[in-house]
């Protein structure tokens, strides 16, 4: 790419960017002073607001990979994308505030490995946190990498410029001012993101005619008549999404994404901070609710792209369906919100790397240094570890990173690979918190077995072998396939060993007790817009209705 | 259950200093009325050339007072209800009591 993308930045842009950045910078410095112990450190001393937490929430998942890939997908694949959100995250999102909060929040785990050490052993435990641990260092790379593609071709920043300029942003307040600061800076820039996106889609609204102008538009496309419709095709896979309406509704909405938000404890980190039960709770439901608004500013201008940009969709270049967005800050945002949708874009590169790198350092630090390798020395000498690991993730990120520059499509593998290996550890939550029979040891096989399964499902698709039709389709049978032998190893192990008595699971399974979910309650946490099960309930009932008029 | 590890973590929570943790909402609302003014004056002066980009709508100005707005909703939220104290926990740790609850770390202030 030379140039053809390459935005107008002015002084005035630049000023807005260097403003933010500084922003962030004294947010970790502002922070610091509060960091007096390690759970100040880890998980912002248990003491943040529902709404902190719930902006935080969303945030970390807000990462530019997301903010791209989604207004790809609407010019791909149209209406069809809003399955990502409304069925493929709110009811997750709900399920974890409702039913699974009160186990994470209540048994006071500090990490999602550390309920499997306490419902299992620490086979298991140690097994999640390094696959964990890995993971997150290597997608914090890719993250990374993408940032710098993106600032390379827009800004003609060279690609090394921009992967240590954003590291080392990213690693100052982090590591300065740990996850309150990480946490803070996330909730900034969900706003900032915001106020990229939606000029970007009032202005290229305006330019095809409103609505209802876009959508007539749409129909002349090559997208058609069915990149307006959100199931209508879905009795067979003949729709622009390639999914039969079991497979969205069972492998996105179910499996795929209970696994991811139920699980990932990049995001689970966030409702762990906050400052009490019915806050932590109310995290992942608070976090539906803009989770339920976003495709307004991610689908719409992906359809406004297919719509005004002639020949996107191609194969390589320029006009690629992932350069939707930055194609239309070119075109349409003169200096000034051209800065803050700059500014936006790097915001959203930040906080999806800060969420890797924050839960990483918490979970080497408490899960892997603290538990296995150097147990019982001062609380001073875990934050330091926990600054270390940050600084090292950060410097390995750096070098996948530039891996990834030569390897590009490889980094797509390992992204859709660690994407697979949430759904094994759905399962072995969901069977672990619901059946007090399963044993410990029921617990480490069924997790391995499943990931293994999951792996070599994948494996056998790029070597052709398995002939699925398309990446997702891979995705949904391969984490289909993962929950279902979880499952059946798990019944299958249990009925060759003891389970753990009932005094030991207390808290941390179902039907025993030992949650309590109003013990520290605060005032006005007992208003009727706080409980979970109305603000569940309403994010439920919007996900339906919201399809309506795009059914 | 009880547990080695978690139970030494609840006793550092005690005598957590996090109760001390600025208002993010100040940064926000800060952060959002400097973007906002700087934005919107750049859309009381934007020339024909900007407009016509942005398809004739005088979207630095629309966007930099709706910037403007949300970051005084957050000044006036905070001004209005200011940080709650933040629970120091059922122990009588003085160092607990000791921090300013509710006023927000008194130095950024």
């Amino acid at each position: 790419m030379d140039g053809g993308l390459r935005l107008d930045l002015n002084l005035l842009d630049y000023s807005l960017l260097a403003l933010y950045f500084v922003t962030v910078l004294g947010v970790g410095f502002a922070a610091r002073r509060a960091i007096r112990t390690s759970v100040d450190f880890f998980l912002s001393g248990r003491s943040l607001p529902a709404w902190v937490t719930g902006l935080a929430f969303v945030s970390a998942n807000l990462g530019a990979l997301e903010i791209i890939g989604m207004a790809a997908n609407g010019a791909q694949y149209g209406i069809m994308t809003t399955h990502y959100y409304w069925v493929g995250a709110v009811p997750a999102m709900v399920f974890l505030g409702i039913v699974m909060m009160p186990f994470y929040y209540g048994s006071k785990v500090r990490s999602v490995p550390e309920y499997l050490r306490l419902r299992f052993n620490r086979p298991t435990h140690l097994l999640n946190a390094v696959t964990f641990a890995v993971a997150q260092v290597l997608i914090a790379g890719v993250n990374l990498y993408a940032l710098a593609l993106v600032l390379d071709a827009l800004l003609g920043w060279p690609l090394w410029t921009s992967i240590i300029l954003g590291a080392a942003i990213v690693l100052a307040y982090i590591t300065i001012g740990g996850l309150s600061s990480a946490i803070y800076n996330e909730v900034l820039q969900f706003f900032v993101i915001l106020a990229g996106l939606i000029p970007i889609t009032v202005i290229g609204l305006v330019k095809v005619g409103g609505i209802d102008g876009l959508f007539d538009k749409v129909r002349e496309s090559d997208l058609g008549e069915a990149g307006l419709h959100a199931w209508a095709d879905t009795t067979s896979s003949a729709n622009p999404l390639g999914a039969h309406w079991l497979g969205i509704v069972f492998g996105l909405g179910f499996v795929l994404s209970f696994g991811y938000w139920t699980t990932n404890f990049a995001e689970v980190q966030r409702a762990l901070s906050a400052r009490n039960m019915s806050a932590a709770r109310r995290t992942p439901l608070i976090a539906a609710y803009p989770k339920l608004l976003i495709p307004l500013v991610t689908v719409i201008p992906g359809l406004v792209a297919v719509v005004t940009v002639q020949g996107l969709g191609a194969d390589e270049g320029d006009l690629v369906y992932n350069n939707a967005i930055p194609l239309l800050m070119r075109d349409l945002l003169p200096n000034g919100v051209l800065g803050i949708a700059v500014t936006g874009l790097m915001a959203s590169f930040m906080a999806g790397m800060a969420a890797n790198v924050s839960g990483f350092n918490t979970v080497f630090t408490y899960d892997i240094w603290q538990t296995y390798v150097r147990k019982g020395r001062s609380d001073d000498y875990y934050i330091r570890v926990g600054r270390v690991a940050t600084i090292a993730g950060v410097l390995v990120g750096i070098g996948t990173a530039f891996i990834a520059a030569g390897f590009s499509n490889i980094m797509n593998y390992i992204q859709a690979l660690f994407s697979v290996f949430n759904a094994p550890l759905f399962a072995t939550f969901i069977v672990g918190m619901f059946w007090k029979r399963m044993t410990a040891a029921a617990g480490f096989w069924s997790l391995l077995a499943g990931t293994v399964a999951a792996v070599a499902t994948y494996l056998l698709y790029l070597a052709g072998v398995l002939p699925f039709d398309s990446d997702l389709e891979e995705s949904f049978w391969g984490a289909g396939i993962a929950f279902a032998l979880v499952v059946v190893v798990a019944v299958v192990v249990s009925q060759f060993g003891r389970p753990k008595p009932d005094s030991e699971l207390r808290g941390l399974v179902n039907g025993l007790g030992g949650v309590d979910v109003k013990g520290d309650v605060l005032a006005g946490d007992a208003a009727w817009y706080r409980s979970p099960l109305l603000l569940g309930g309403v994010a439920l009932a919007l996900s339906i209705l919201f399809y309506i008029p795009v059914w | 259950m009880s547990d080695e590890l978690l139970h030494e973590t609840e006793e550092e929570r005690r005598r957590s200093a996090a109760a001390r943790l600025f208002d993010v909402r100040r940064v926000i609302g800060g952060l959002f009325v400097v973007y906002g003014l700087i934005v919107g004056v750049v859309g009381l002066l934007d020339g024909s050339a900007a407009l016509e980009k942005a398809q004739g709508v005088r979207i630095n100005l629309w966007a930099g007072l709706g910037m403007l707005l949300l970051g005084l909703l957050f000044l006036v939220w905070q001004w209005l209800a200011p940080a709650a104290a933040p629970s120091a926990g059922p122990s009588g740790d003085n160092d607990a009591a000791a921090v300013e609850n509710g006023e927000g770390d008194a130095s950024v202030r």
